[in-house]
């Protein structure tokens, strides 16, 4: 019998290399360079203990991952340890014949980001050039490979009227999945956060849109949709639970329960270069942290959706409330519930366009 | 871009591309594995996904499972076309 039940899913930050210069990248600010990454042997250690601990499902995310050169041998030995794969992109890198070398790797599924409909958009939140074009391509590359696809539509108040024409092409893309994913605000997305935010009207017109493409699209396009947490009432389910279904690997090989966790100071993270995945799943200090419902507060813990939404966001609570142990702060029966959305509003009121671009070289904060 | 799937008698329901039915050993159960999702199937769901093997048409399914579990045909065939078309319109079943 193990402690815990075993994670189902495994994201493999494989580098923290990229090209895009993402405004709203959910990447630390800190980010890991090339030469701490873990090696392809390293990586293949790891798909072994996951498949052996119980994980079903492999997301190979970045970074931009594509940029590894081992990546089909990656996928090839997550498949043949019977790994449900899937590949979390840009799309910037990827060539036909790339594409294809994966699917024959044994890659199940794609997920490409769509920053946007057009190029002028695309290129100012993502600090990139020319990405949108070499992003339809591979889509349609992704499609004749037989791959499945999955396009993440990222909405922020700067594309969020062309909501209508970005569901209109995942569906000219051939993707069978939709993501319209509100900007998750950690990392470089917390950190750029007044030039991301949507207003309250914004928001209030993309539910229908939602729902009446949802009706229309029944059987053709499932579609996930996914608020801006500031503008919700209860929290997220995050990560299904802290500890709980969710392992996250770094480049260099540190394990987190989140990909945020770090931004949680007094917690310490554990390397797959000095214990087992077992054993730091099972026993580390950062997942047995915020695991189950010891740390919550009388109020979660007295509260009928514990389980449901497991108290949210830890990384929000510190950020929003100064607490990591607080309730979430978008949660209603949060102190800081009222005052988070009075933020949110205000900054998407304000207005500003001054993006902080993704960098190697963390900027000072001014 | 192709409609939505409707399930009928003459339908050969299989599982989409990329979706896969395997037993999970850890957790003593099997799962459905789909693009950035898993779905749990109930024991009958089980036993129609397994019968899912891209050459029987849906009646022939539907007679299958009315003789292994000795129902009543007409209401095994409501049960399983409703559980398809439900998993073909979430995407994890096609025809």
């Amino acid at each position: 019998m193990t402690a815990h039940p075993p994670p189902v899913a495994l994201l493999c930050e494989l580098t923290h290399r990229c090209p895009l210069r993402c405004a709203y990248c959910s990447n630390p600010l800190a980010l890991e360079g090339a030469s701490d990454e873990l090696s392809t042997g390293e990586w293949m250690n790891l798909l072994d203990q996951a498949a052996d601990l119980g994980v079903l499902q492999v997301h190979f995310s970045g970074g931009e991952p594509t940029v590894r050169q081992d990546l089909a041998d990656l996928v090839a030995h997550a498949a043949g340890r019977g790994l449900y794969t899937n590949l979390i992109t840009s799309g910037v890198l990827l060539g036909a014949a790339q594409i294809m070398a994966l699917a024959e790797a044994g890659l199940e599924h794609v997920q490409l980001g769509l920053p946007d409909c057009e190029e002028e958009g695309s290129a100012f939140i993502t600090g990139f050039k020319g990405g949108f074009a070499r992003k339809m391509a591979t889509a349609q590359a992704v499609r004749d490979a037989g791959l499945a696809l999955t396009v993440n539509a990222v909405i922020t108040r700067h594309n969020a009227a062309r909501l209508p024409r970005m569901i209109e092409m995942a569906v000219e893309l051939g993707a069978r999945r939709l993501e319209v994913a509100n900007v998750q605000y950690y990392g470089w997305g917390l950190k750029n956060r007044a030039a991301l935010m949507p207003g309250p009207d914004q928001l209030k017109a993309m539910t229908p849109i939602v729902q009446e493409a949802r009706e229309r699209l029944k059987g053709v396009l499932v579609i996930d949709y996914v608020i801006p947490d500031y503008y919700a009432k209860r929290p997220k389910s995050c990560m299904g639970g802290w500890g709980q279904q969710f392992v996250n690997i770094t480049p260099s090989g540190k394990v987190l329960p989140c990909h945020a966790a770090e931004t949680i100071p007094h917690l310490s993270f554990d390397s797959l270069r000095e214990r087992t995945l077992r054993d730091i799943w099972e026993h580390g200090m950062a997942f047995s942290a915020y695991r189950g419902d010891h740390w919550m507060p009388s109020a979660c813990k007295a509260c009928d959706r514990k389980e449901i939404d497991w108290g949210g966001c830890r990384c929000q609570a510190l950020a929003l409330a100064g607490d990591a142990a607080a309730i979430d702060p978008t949660c209603v029966d949060s102190p800081h519930h009222a005052g988070i959305r009075a933020l949110a509003e205000a900054e998407a009121e304000a207005g500003s366009d001054a993006i902080t671009y993704r960098s190697f070289t963390l900027p000072r904060s001014g | 871009m192709t409609g939505r799937v409707l399930i009928a008698d003459d339908s050969v329901p299989r599982l989409a591309p990329h979706v896969r039915l395997r037993y999970d050993e850890a957790r003593s159960r099997w799962a459905v594995l789909a693009p950035e999702r898993m779905l749990l199937p109930d024991d009958i769901a089980v036993e129609v996904l397994q019968r899912l093997d891209g050459q029987r048409t849906l009646a022939a399914i539907i007679d299958l499972l009315a003789q292994e579990f000795q129902a009543e045909r007409a209401e095994v065939r409501g049960d399983v076309i409703d559980l398809l078309q439900d998993l073909s319109d979430k995407g994890f079943v096609t025809a």
